[in-house]
């Protein structure tokens, strides 16, 4: 995905065990901050609505 | 190269008389010029329309696919990979094939031919003594260095002599060595950019798709009964050219290739827009000889990377 040109940092890889409540957490703390930091960059990764409805 | 052509001929007769296989696969000449087309040869007769040129680029280990006849197929360096990788894979067995082994000397690039003469092309004809070839339409004609036409992929090729054959047409030709050419010098160039670089030099790249999916249907590893572009329960993906849904098309079929791919070019060889579909299966094919010493295709006692699991598998992406 970074050879496309996502942003290192805005796609995330974990391994987290059932049992690992608090890492879930942090995780998931972690990558929603990293991936707010690095701004929506103009909508690019979404889709556009069809020009003609 | 075009003297294979006897010897071709001459194996794949012996084999139907035999009755050591069904059927031959090879090539017979295209409607256009540089499109030599598929032909599945049944009988002594069939054969005779054989033909062997520069312009034999498409991979014919994609009509193999799970077939049950007993199959000679005239095998170039890469098809005898994706061979190997159709047997691993459980697509035919081995002992349902035997292979022409046919050493390549390259295949032309149709593409690069079409943009650098004025008009249609009506004919072509190659010389093998002096390696030129003559490009014909109406108004032109002009002799080219078949050195300057390769396909990228047959450019870079390391593996131009069937890896598994059950007979050589001729005597191997000289392979080249990473040290000769380098392979991955256009994976860098890219790997350099900034992201934002990156993002447009792909949507650059897929600007002209026109979705037509002839890649996919080219490509020797695009079997799957029901490709996920063509699913509708559920639709991983939209059929528009959005350049979202456009992306998502080439990187995830790019990926299906991952550590299947033997760079044969059949995607951009079939590709009406001249897309180099390669740039995304090269980079996977770099990573996983970087990451794990993998080239696909060339041997039958080894499973892929993605088949396998080791304990010491790169894995620092995971947090």
């Amino acid at each position: 995905m970074e050879h496309m040109g996502l942003e290192p940092g805005r796609l995330h890889f974990s391994w987290i065990s059932s049992a690992e409540s608090t890492k879930f957490v942090d995780v998931a703390k972690k990558v929603t901050e990293e991936v707010k930091a690095l701004g929506s960059k103009d909508k690019k990764y979404v889709k556009s609505k069809p020009k003609v409805a | 190269m075009t003297t294979y052509i006897d010897k071709i001929k001459e194996i794949s007769k012996r084999l139907l008389r035999d009755g050591k296989v069904d059927m031959v696969i090879g090539f017979r000449k295209g409607s256009l010029p540089m499109m030599n087309q598929p032909m599945f040869a049944r009988n002594e007769g069939d054969v005779d329309s054989f033909v062997w040129d520069s312009s034999c680029g498409v991979n014919l280990a994609n009509y193999v696919t799970d077939r049950s006849e007993r199959i000679g197929i005239v095998a170039k360096g890469c098809d005898s990979r994706n061979l190997v990788v159709h047997i691993i894979e459980n697509k035919i067995k081995r002992d349902q094939l035997y292979i022409i082994g046919v050493p390549c000397t390259a295949m032309i690039d149709r593409h690069r031919i079409a943009a650098m003469v004025p008009g249609e092309i009506e004919s072509i004809e190659e010389n093998t003594a002096d390696g030129t070839i003559t490009v014909k339409g109406e108004g032109f004609s002009e002799t080219l260095n078949k050195a300057d036409l390769l396909q990228e992929n047959c450019a870079l090729c390391m593996h131009r002599n069937p890896v598994i054959q059950d007979e050589p047409v001729a005597d191997p030709v000289p392979e080249q060595s990473p040290d000769d050419v380098d392979r991955y010098a256009k994976v860098r160039e890219v790997e350099s950019m900034s992201p934002e670089e990156k993002w447009a030099y792909f949507d650059d790249l897929f600007s002209d798709c026109i979705r037509c999916y002839a890649c996919r249907n080219a490509c020797p590893l695009c079997y799957c009964p029901t490709c996920f572009v063509d699913e509708s329960k559920p639709q991983w993906v939209g059929k528009s050219i959005d350049p979202t849904d456009i992306r998502t098309f080439h990187f995830l079929r790019a990926y299906h290739c991952a550590g299947r791919c033997t760079d044969c070019g059949a995607c951009v060889r079939s590709c009406p827009m001249g897309i180099n579909v390669r740039a995304l299966t090269k980079k996977l094919e770099k990573d996983c000889l970087e990451q794990f010493d993998w080239e696909s295709g060339l041997t039958l006692d080894k499973r892929p990377p993605l088949d396998v699991f080791r304990p010491d598998d790169p894995e620092e992406f995971i947090k």
